[in-house]
């Protein structure tokens, strides 16, 4: 056992120093300087303040914004600082209740709309934090936009084809619509 | 399943069968390195005798086993240790407190062993220094252990009447520095450049676009939620103009955390944090990433025992396992689920042209949709990796039976970088010994005779984690402290116990996350299965390979079975998914199954 001790340690003090303060501050100096943006979290700056991450979604209730995913983080939807989901199966009774609640809400917003609703629109994302929601839930929230904007539909349309993506090379994941983006340039067009 | 399913698991497949026959072969060249006139090795001799040994010390498989014991439990100390101090040292901006004895024991077991099981959320309890300095350290010296440990095994076949294995601090120090270190430095570099963070900041306050309204639990005096009559907390309105944003330096453990087999998140959100893995092209190579050194170590194996098509058999076998379930979990979750429907929930297709809208999306991000995230969470428990891109607690019954079965098997199907490959060698032993039985012939494997030994130690490696998993699950579901953790009610909530401990057991690390496992209990009992369900397998493994490194080399006849081809193939699939069947069948249909049918009927 002795003749094991020295070695054990020596080996493991040079390599925690070589993958824990080496390596995180050689990756960590390099990304600063080669992608600061990236690695600094994709901030979105206005007037020279950050008012979002491109990458972190935020919560929208309001009409006249188009509505991300619901959110399960507690205590509040979209706490960055506690990302989650909601965790429940698919037979708990108490996710067959949120999603109607949530049904209800956008029934309530939007009293004419009669079309199915996207599944993604209803359901917590896996972080809470996602900042997308797929074209098809970005179209049905269209027409209220549009309402409580004064705006044609045609240009609420335009707006949010210009904030959609495509599948990733054409083939990974989904087509997405970024929503916090998309808000920010409603509010540009007509605040 | 449909057309973009087949194409995303076409092109993953193909991805890395292209990618592991260099890796393989450079790991071989590596782990095996002889040569001394050559610069590297030189800068070896020299850091191995400022460490204290010679490179050329062979070991018995005892002393092998201490040594990656003792280094271990060096891991566990310094783990503990800094969570338990973390206040106290720097690069902690957000003052993150102290960690409880029970979490902090428990973390450290889990990352020590390659599980990542995670009791606590990231961002809102380690510190910068834990992470990296204890955190991402395990994630490579954990793999490291793995892949030292194959080696040892590999060479018990390769050599002949030699009373050693190897030596366990050059293989450590061999894997960390020429495979996982260069390897983690590009993906890190990648990963940083698309948006994973990378930095040492404190979290970043700003200011949102529309103030944030939401009830808020009130507290009592202690800081617990408070209660009405009826069991319903107590809420009260309250607003938040901000977001606060969480930092640190992502990136560089998310690449070891992948191509380790790790899993644990830097974030509670894990690999569907956006800060975490941010775009779908990101999420493939992610999930390459957990395929590639499981994978190319078959190869190594095929390439040190000197027959290449040995390793290209364990590799079919993984293969063909894996595309069969990735199949299953795709199409379950594509499914979705059918109580939604009823409340006014469907697809519209009017502009979307993917199928986005269809399917399970509760837990699911949208930039992944069904496909990436059922294949990313059978990858990740194929591989006993256990990052997750979607919540498997909110998976369809089978969606999510798919994760925990590919658990079950024992990690085997590519499984953990090194485990994977000595737990399916220790199937195939298994293979060849039933298929011995069945043709009335002396078993060998590599012109290895298998003896009462070899099976001896076979049987404690496979029967170690059921024994744990079904024991501990027992226990838990017994007592009150084990049943307060369940979330979901039913037999779902039956299914996250099982869950959590075949994932602690097989150091898998994804969960069934409902199930709230930050108690003294489930931090104790599942350390215990972490522990044991490594090192009651890796000191078999060891002694095994003990045994067949003194062993004569018997040369191949008329009468050998051979062990390579698609019979050898269909034989290992076979008994891979018997000996997981025989052990679990009974429990899984108490959990999943029952569920599937109770949900299909209320429809």
């Amino acid at each position: 056992m002795k003749t094991l001790l020295r070695p054990a340690i020596s080996l493991f003090v040079l390599l925690s120093l070589v993958t824990g303060v080496l390596y995180p501050f050689l990756v960590t100096g390099v990304a600063r300087i080669a992608f600061p943006a990236a690695a600094g979290g994709s901030l979105i700056i206005k007037d020279g303040q950050p008012i979002g991450s491109a990458l972190i979604g935020q919560n929208f209730s309001d009409p006249k914004y188009f509505w991300g995913r619901p959110s399960a983080t507690a205590p509040q939807p979209y706490n960055a600082a506690a990302s989650s989901g909601s965790n429940q199966g698919p037979l708990n009774p108490a996710l067959a209740d949120a999603v109607k609640g949530r049904v209800e809400a956008l029934h309530a917003a939007d009293p004419g709309n009669q079309r199915p609703i996207p599944i993604d629109l209803v359901t917590a994302s896996a972080s809470g934090l996602d900042p997308h929601i797929s074209p098809a839930a970005a179209d049905y929230q269209a027409e209220r936009v549009a309402r409580a904007r004064h705006l044609e539909t045609k240009a609420v349309r335009q707006l949010v084809a210009a904030n959609t993506e495509g599948r990733d090379l054409g083939v990974f994941g989904e087509a997405r619509v970024h929503v916090l983006r998309l808000n920010l340039a409603l509010d540009a067009l007509a605040p | 399943m449909n057309n973009h399913a087949w194409l995303l698991l076409g092109l993953f497949m193909a991805a890395l069968l292209l990618l592991v026959r260099p890796l393989g072969i450079y790991i071989a060249r590596v782990m095996m390195m002889e040569n001394h006139a050559t610069l590297v090795s030189r800068f070896e001799v020299a850091v191995f005798r400022a460490c204290g040994f010679q490179r050329d010390e062979d070991m018995g498989w005892l002393k092998y086993a201490l040594a990656l014991l003792l280094f271990n439990a060096l891991g566990l100390l310094a783990v503990y240790s800094l969570q338990r101090l973390q206040l106290w040292l720097p690069l902690n901006p957000q003052g993150m407190v102290n960690v409880s004895p029970d979490s902090a024991f428990n973390t450290a077991v889990s990352f020590v062993t390659n599980t990542n099981w995670q009791g606590y959320g990231g961002e809102s309890t380690m510190g910068y220094l834990v992470q990296m300095l204890g955190l991402t350290v395990q994630n490579f010296l954990s793999a490291a252990t793995g892949i030292a440990v194959a080696i040892a095994l590999i060479r018990g076949f390769a050599r002949h009447s030699n009373a050693g294995i190897g030596n366990a601090w050059a293989d450590l120090f061999r894997a960390t520095t020429w495979i996982l270190l260069p390897l983690s430095l590009v993906f890190a570099l990648f990963l940083a450049s698309q948006g994973v963070i990378q930095n040492l900041d404190a979290y970043q306050e700003l200011t949102t676009l529309e103030v944030t309204k939401y009830d808020n639990p009130r507290l009592d005096t202690d800081g617990q939620p408070l209660k009405d009559d009826k069991g319903n907390a107590v809420t009260e309105p309250a607003t938040t103009p901000t977001q606060t944003l969480p930092m640190g330096p992502v990136a560089s453990q998310e690449a070891i955390k992948m191509l380790g087999t790790n899993g644990g998140g830097f974030f509670n959100a894990n690999s569907s944090h956006p800060f975490e893995n941010p775009t779908p092209l990101v999420n493939f190579l992610q999930m390459l990433s957990i395929f590639l050194i499981p994978g190319a170590l078959c190869i190594a194996f095929g390439c040190i025992v000197g027959d290449e098509r040995q390793g290209w058999t364990l590799l079919a076998a993984m293969a063909l396992l894996f595309v069969t379930f990735a199949i299953a979990a795709i199409g379950f979750e594509q499914e979705g689920n059918p109580l939604l429907a009823q409340v006014g929930v469907g697809e519209t297709t009017s502009v979307s042209t993917t199928a986005l809208t269809d399917g399970n999306m509760e837990g699911k991000e949208t930039r992944f949709g069904i496909a990436d995230s059922a294949l990313f969470a059978t990858i990740t428990t194929a591989a006993s990796c256990g990052a997750v891109n979607s919540m498997h607690d909110s998976f369809t019954p089978l969606g999510g039976a798919v994760p925990l079965v590919m658990i079950q098997l024992g990690e085997v199907v590519f499984g953990g970088v090194g485990s994977g490959l000595y737990g399916m060698l220790i199937f195939a032993v298994l293979a060849v010994f039933i298929a011995g039985l069945m043709i009335g012939r002396t078993p060998e494997y590599l012109g290895k005779k298998i003896e009462s030994h070899e099976m001896k130690m076979t049987s404690i490696a496979i029967l170690a984690t059921p024994l744990l998993v079904l024991v501990g699950t027992a226990i838990a579901v017994m007592t009150e402290a084990g049943r307060a953790g369940i979330a979901n009610p039913g037999a779902h909530g039956f299914a996250e116990i099982l869950y959590a401990l075949s994932s602690a057991a097989n150091n898998n690390g994804s969960a069934f996350a409902g199930l709230s496992v930050n108690t003294p209990f489930y931090n104790g009992l599942l350390a215990t299965a972490m522990w044991f369900g490594r090192f009651a397998v890796i000191v078999p493994v060891l002694a095994m390979a003990g045994s067949l490194a003194a062993k004569k080399r018997i040369f191949v006849t008329a009468g050998t079975l051979p062990t390579h081809g698609p019979l050898f193939v269909t034989l290992l699939i076979g008994v891979v998914l018997l000996v997981g069947l025989l052990n679990y069948v009974p429990a899984l249909a108490l959990g999943p199954l029952i569920e599937h049918l109770v949900l299909w009927s209320a429809h």
